[in-house]
């Protein structure tokens, strides 16, 4: 038994000898980190990595099955949604997993930003790491286009019309975008090629660096409330905790990285399971165009943005926007690179966090109800609430006409009933004179088109007629406060 | 510091070999650099080319004009003037053909003026809407309301013997359109 021991140990020494795998243990995994630093709050940038390794492996496989061509690409996506065995598994997976991987990316931005370990002497690790967030965005987009259905083929037109308003090169940069002057098949390729090569490619490398400095400037330790950092003293403090309380990474701090990896893996299995995959919705077809083109989730945010935006900031916010956030997070470190690190004493960046959470997560939801879009099929389809209609004259019941087969609908609600662009005509009786109705309904104004050459005269008299019959009980008309005392219309 | 000069010649040897390796390293690099240059070069040119080639604008016909009834709008389409056999269904491209009277027609990109969504036009109220973010269009194409810059684009128009002709094949945004 000695014997076989002693033979094992020496052909682990040999194997040791020539690969130098303990020194490449104390080096990488086994490098000491600070125990505070073994905290929940630690988590997120592995897993955003187990994310991404997730993406690679299923993405690998996806690649297999796949077809990168604009006529072939939605054939072959259905193929792999209904009929290659578990291919709908991969596919949910793969799409689970993007979603993963930008929140719990953002997550982890958010803890990076709290804790203040963008600070000497990490600068680069946060610098690397915003490059890292741009090719993770781009990955998303370029992933989005992958799924080349109808959303895929609009999405692309929506870069077209967002690169196409940069000045002097705009048409240069869409041709560049789109491998021609349209979107079509070398526009497929050339986003295949970003989505599996080019983006991949690049994170492999950042992260590679992005895990070096995390090697060699070490994890922030967990930061203590009026623990002050100074470019003079703060190495000399870091190896002091090191000296003090470091303990191997692996095994001794990675034990909740393993849990909360193993928490994202059940989660993408779960969603993936119980979801599935996300389309394809219809096939890329331009001249199928009863579409409602939406973003994936992370993008939502920006088509919000988009359609509540005033026209004249547009253009500079679309194009300058991206560069003004980039240059802020890349600049962050060197102008806030020292001082207070404890989020506790740090009431502005809690705000920033705070204020930008709050804000995607209301134009998430904006964009995911989109109140500004018309309801395309609510003048075909979305009947008038019968209490809108019962008791009126015959010239009303013309009017409510007009209004149906005019479209007025696909932008006005009547009691919630139709599309939210302008306001619910439930009560504009009550709101609106009778001359300011007829005024808003031909010269239009106030984001309405106006109407005066497509109604005839009786047709606005009934249009207007009708909408002034439009009260709750017992409320009388609008009237002109110019006209003090005058009695109600009825 | 005394015996240096008393051993010259090692180091004119020393220096000697240096010189050598020095070459060896400079023409490496050189040769490297001039071999990359020649394979990195048209690499980037066939990856530009498309950011440097002038967008085409060819003539393509919409078939005859009496298939466009006067003043109605309607749906039409034709196929990418520089297709590729895998192309599929996306070298169709289509586009609002407004004939106004006899010759004189007006045809719409398909692409709403905010962020390319495709508009649809509707005859009763004759306005174009945009389901993207609400954007609305007059029938002459002119802005109505909702956050478009400016009004849809048009097509050039030609009319020859009884046929419809565009000047297409360019995904027309605010880049290639006067503003």
């Amino acid at each position: 038994m000695n014997k076989v021991i002693q033979a094992a140990r020496g052909i682990f020494l040999w194997v040791d000898d020539r690969l130098h795998l303990t020194k490449l243990y104390e080096s990488t995994a086994g490098h000491h980190v600070p125990q505070s630093s073994g905290s929940w709050f630690y988590v997120f940038g592995s897993a955003t990595l187990l994310c991404f390794m997730v993406q690679v492996a299923t993405g690998i496989m996806l690649a297999m099955v796949y077809v990168p061509s604009a006529a072939e690409a939605y054939a072959s996506l259905e193929y792999l949604t209904f009929h290659q065995y578990l291919g709908w598994f991969l596919r949910a997976v793969h799409y689970w997993g993007s979603n993963f991987m930008v929140g719990i990316m953002l997550l982890h931005m958010t803890q990076v930003f709290l804790f203040g370990a963008y600070k000497y002497p990490r600068e680069i690790t946060w610098i690397t790491g915003v490059f890292l967030m741009v090719l993770t965005l781009g990955l998303a987009f370029t992933g989005q286009v992958m799924r080349f259905d109808e959303d895929a083929y609009w999405g692309l037109g929506i870069g077209v019309a967002i690169l196409g308003r940069v000045p002097f090169l705009g048409e240069q940069l869409v041709n560049l975008m789109l491998g021609g002057p349209i979107i079509a098949s070398d526009t497929l390729s050339r986003f295949f090629a970003l989505h599996v090569f080019v983006l991949p490619g690049g994170v492999l490398a950042i992260v590679s660096l992005h895990l070096r400095m995390v090697l060699t400037k070490g994890i922030n330790e967990y930061p203590r409330p009026g623990q002050l950092v100074q470019r003079e003293t703060y190495d000399k403090e870091y190896a002091a905790i090191l000296k003090k309380e470091g303990v191997p990474f692996f095994p001794k701090a990675i034990s909740k990285d393993l849990v909360a990896a193993s928490i994202v893996l059940f989660g993408i299995l779960a969603c993936a399971s119980f979801f599935g995959p996300k389309g394809p919705l219809g096939p890329p077809n331009p001249v199928q165009i009863d579409t409602l083109p939406r973003p994936d989730f992370f993008f939502l945010w920006i088509f919000a943005v988009a359609a509540l935006m005033p026209d004249w900031m547009e253009s500079v916010a679309l194009l300058g926007g991206p560069v003004i956030i980039g240059l802020f997070l890349l600049a962050l470190p060197f102008f806030n690179g020292t001082g207070e690190k404890s989020w506790r004493r740090r009431p502005i960046a809690v705000l920033t966090v705070l204020l930008t959470y709050v804000a995607l997560g209301l134009l998430t939801y904006l964009g995911h109800t989109s109140p500004w879009s018309p309801e395309m099929e609510a003048w075909k389809s979305d009947p008038t609430p019968k209490e809108f209609l019962a008791g009126r004259s015959p010239l009303e019941l013309q009017g409510s006409l007009v209004i149906q087969s005019m479209q007025c609908r696909n932008c006005h609600a009547i009691d919630g009933i139709g599309g939210q662009r302008g306001p619910d005509l439930a009560a504009v009786g009550a709101r609106l004179t009778k001359d300011q109705l007829i005024r808003q309904v031909i010269q239009g104004g106030g984001n309405m088109p106006a109407y005066g050459k497509n109604l005839s005269p009786d047709q606005v008299e009934a249009v207007v007629t009708y909408m002034v019959s439009l009260r709750p009980p017992g409320v009388t008309p609008a009237r002109d406060s110019t006209l003090p005392g005058r009695p109600p219309l009825e | 510091m005394n015996e240096e000069p008393a051993n010259p010649c090692a180091c004119k040897t020393e220096s000697k070999k240096t010189s050598r390796r020095d070459f060896l390293l400079a023409t490496g690099f050189g040769l490297n650099t001039l071999a990359g240059a020649m394979i990195g070069i048209p690499l980037l040119g066939y990856v530009l080319s498309s950011f440097f080639k002038p967008n085409p604008l060819t003539k393509i016909s919409l078939g005859p004009v009496e298939n466009f009834p006067e003043g109605k709008t309607r749906f039409a389409s034709y196929r990418n003037p520089m297709p590729r056999q895998w192309d599929g269904q996306t070298a169709d491209i289509p586009c609002w053909v407004r004939r106004i009277q006899g010759n004189d027609f007006q045809v719409f990109a398909i692409n709403c003026t905010h962020l390319g969504c495709p508009v649809r036009w509707f005859e009763e109220s004759k306005l174009f809407m945009c389901p993207c973010h609400g954007g609305a269009f007059y029938e002459d194409g002119g802005h109505a309301a909702g956050p478009p810059p400016r009004g849809l684009y048009t097509y050039e128009v030609k009319v020859e013997q009884g046929e419809l002709f565009i000047m297409g094949g360019v995904l027309p945004n605010l880049s290639n359109q006067n503003v």
